[in-house]
């Protein structure tokens, strides 16, 4: 463990695989900049591969102030002990206080062995990051600033906020999707840095003798709650009103058939016949009208909420809560609802 | 060549039946008022050792870390083919977050000494956080492979692995040992042997067993008592039946590494959520409509 660092930056684990980020470390890098001008600090990201230098460009667009890369043969495959080995040089070197992964298979990998060899406490799948003092219950001591770390726990039974005083850094993976993607801004500028890391070959154990990859895919299965927006939506500026949403409650975002033909969200947000079959906790259907093959990959959520302009839409047939109107300002109201609840 | 497993399982509630009461004022879970299953997927796990077993020979031991009820997960374990069951228990142990439990498991398999495979179901269902196999990985000093579906090849001291990535596989090469976390899609598990269950139902910890005289002695003193264990563990012992019993000094484990001393995470807070279904309801598209909706919400926990 390294001692708590108040200075510290607040870093992202930007993963890649064949020379592309994954989406969830655009997205992290949002939440860390969010994160970081609360604790007035800088966001960094963690950039570990062979050859990918020029995807800091995009990390620094989404939120990062600086961008360490560390550029070495042994690292153009995955493979965890060199990737940790890596992780772990950093943050002796350089002391963030929180360090944040993509809750992807991969990171699921990466982070408890990180943790395990820094002995730092690591929080896993969490659906929200906040920051907050936080008085030990037992010394009465009050930690300033400490990231709550809140995830669903029990099956999702209950929703745990977990904190760590001073086994740090503050470690977390965070599921894919429910962070809102900030919009890229080129304009922002950013430092990078070539890291040093010294690899022996030791920590490379495994040898990769096949591997078949498909594209990838939202994790729309995992999610208690999914925000989903129609062709109603309109435009992909309105989507990010549902990405508030979904960052609110903790959930993901999806779509539907229609709003991914109209190039307003990506096809791994699809739900339905041809997408993702869901069934979580809380599906908030939002401009979608309820075509048969959409409500067949959702209406086997516990609750459904419908949000449409049109009172004889589909959708509203399989809702539990109907609202006739305009997401537009229903949505915000929802927002503040929510959030003025979790505050009690 | 044979290869001996080590097989680290979990008894855990059985998380589809979670009530707030289960849970504890600091946060913690009052185990004890739900039912104790086998973790799914180290059934998987155990499947995967004994497939090794089967096929090259060798020995499976499963480990586990718990309270003396964890000894029924143990007892599955011999039903369904296991060789050897040990028992990690130790109010010190208690609170234990990821970190402190790999901590506490890599000293066992530190103790049991030589093995070619730990296996471990890839999560367990009451925290789903997959950190403690990569975690006893890395201390132990081996290398992980996460979410394995099918031992391809084992030939000497060199395994092939293929491994689901989630949006794909892949075979990896590595030499032994490793320390594999196993996914449910992995393999069939053995339902118990008839034989074995007859053989083996009446193994138990020391720990079962002192439960069981207090329970069927409740006026005798300490001594008469201690020696009524004594005999009945030597009892089972002679029939090999006797389940190893191990506490932290067995493991040579740190105290201050272990239980709510030793783990990093603390809980702060928690927040029941339970689900369920009623009626439909048209809200006026106003904020006390919307606000009432989120309201009844929360109320029936679909919100946090």
């Amino acid at each position: 463990m390294i001692e708590p660092n108040r200075k510290g930056e607040v870093w992202v684990f930007a993963e890649q695989e064949d020379g592309s980020l994954n989406e969830v470390s655009l997205e992290l890098c949002g939440k860390a900049r969010e994160l970081a001008d609360r604790l007035d600090v800088s966001v960094g990201a963690v950039l570990p591969g062979a050859g990918i230098g020029h995807l800091a460009d995009q990390l620094i667009a989404h939120g990062a102030d600086n961008v360490y890369v560390a550029d070495h043969e042994q690292l153009g495959h995955y493979q965890t002990g060199p990737y940790a080995e890596v992780l772990c040089q950093l943050i002796e070197r350089r002391c963030p206080q929180i360090v944040v992964f993509g809750a992807t298979p991969l990171g699921r990998d990466l982070a408890p062995r990180v943790a395990s060899q820094m002995r730092a406490g690591l929080t896993a799948d969490c659906t929200d990051l906040e920051i907050a003092d936080v008085t030990d219950p037992k010394t009465k001591t009050e930690h300033k600033n400490l990231l709550l770390q809140i995830r669903p726990a029990f099956g999702g039974n209950i929703i745990a906020t977990i904190v760590n005083y001073d086994w740090w850094p503050q470690m977390a993976t965070v599921r894919e999707g429910v962070m809102a993607m900030q919009p890229a801004d080129p304009s922002r500028g950013g430092k990078i840095f070539e890291e040093e890391v010294r690899l022996d070959g030791a920590q490379a154990a495994l040898k990769l003798v096949e591997r078949h990859v498909e594209p990838r895919k939202v994790n729309l299965k995992g999610a208690r709650v999914i925000v989903a927006g129609g062709g109603g939506v309109g435009t992909k500026e309105n989507f990010r009103l549902l990405y508030d949403l979904a960052g609110a409650i903790g959930g993901a975002v999806g779509a539907s058939r229609a709003a991914v033909d109209s190039g307003l969200i990506g096809k791994e947000h699809q739900v339905g016949q041809t997408g993702t079959t869901v069934r979580p906790a809380l599906y908030i259907a939002v401009g979608i009208s309820g075509a048969i093959q959409h409500r067949a990959g959702m209406e086997e959520s516990a609750k459904i909420v419908a949000i449409n302009t049109d009172p004889d839409a589909p959708i509203f047939s399989v809702a539990h809560y109907g609202i006739v109107g305009d997401f537009r300002q229903i949505i915000p109201i929802m927002i503040k609802a929510i959030k003025e609840r979790a505050k009690e | 060549m044979a290869y001996d497993s080590i097989v680290l399982i979990k008894q855990v509630p059985d998380t589809a039946n979670v009530t707030a009461e289960a849970m504890k004022e600091d946060g913690t879970v009052n185990r004890g008022a739900l039912p104790a299953i086998f973790n799914p997927e180290d059934l998987h796990a155990l499947e995967a050792a004994l497939e090794v077993k089967e096929r090259f020979g060798g020995t499976v031991t499963a480990v586990t870390m718990g309270p003396p009820k964890a000894g029924d997960v143990l007892r599955d374990c011999l039903f369904r083919g296991a060789d050897r069951a040990i028992l990690l228990t130790d109010r010190r142990a208690a609170g234990s977050d990821t970190l402190a439990t790999s901590y506490i498991l890599s000293q066992a398999v530190k103790t049991i000494g030589r093995y070619d495979f730990v296996f471990a179901g890839r999560q367990a269902i009451d925290g789903d956080t997959a950190q403690v196999g990569p975690q006893c990985a890395e201390k132990l000093g081996i290398p992980q492979i996460t979410y394995l579906e099918k031992v391809v090849r084992l030939e000497g001291d060199t395994v092939r692995i293929r491994r689901n990535i989630g949006h794909g596989w892949e075979v990896v090469e590595a030499k032994l040992p490793v320390l594999a976390t196993v996914v449910e899609t992995a393999n069939v598990p053995r339902p118990k042997a008839a034989r074995r269950l007859m053989r083996t139902k009446h193994a138990r910890a020391t720990v079962e067993i002192e439960l069981a005289v207090r329970n069927e002695m409740p006026d005798a003193d300490d001594a008469t008592r201690q020696a009524e264990v004594k005999r009945r563990a030597e009892a089972l012992r002679q029939r090999g039946l006797l389940i190893e019993q191990w506490g932290l000094d067995e493991i040579g484990a740190d105290p201050t590494r272990c239980g709510l001393a030793g783990s990093p995470t603390k809980v702060h807070r928690i927040q029941a959520i339970v689900l369920k279904k009623e009626g439909h309801s048209q809200v006026p598209a106003t904020e006390e409509g919307v606000r009432g909706m989120i309201y009844e919400l929360v109320v029936d926990r679909t919100l946090g």
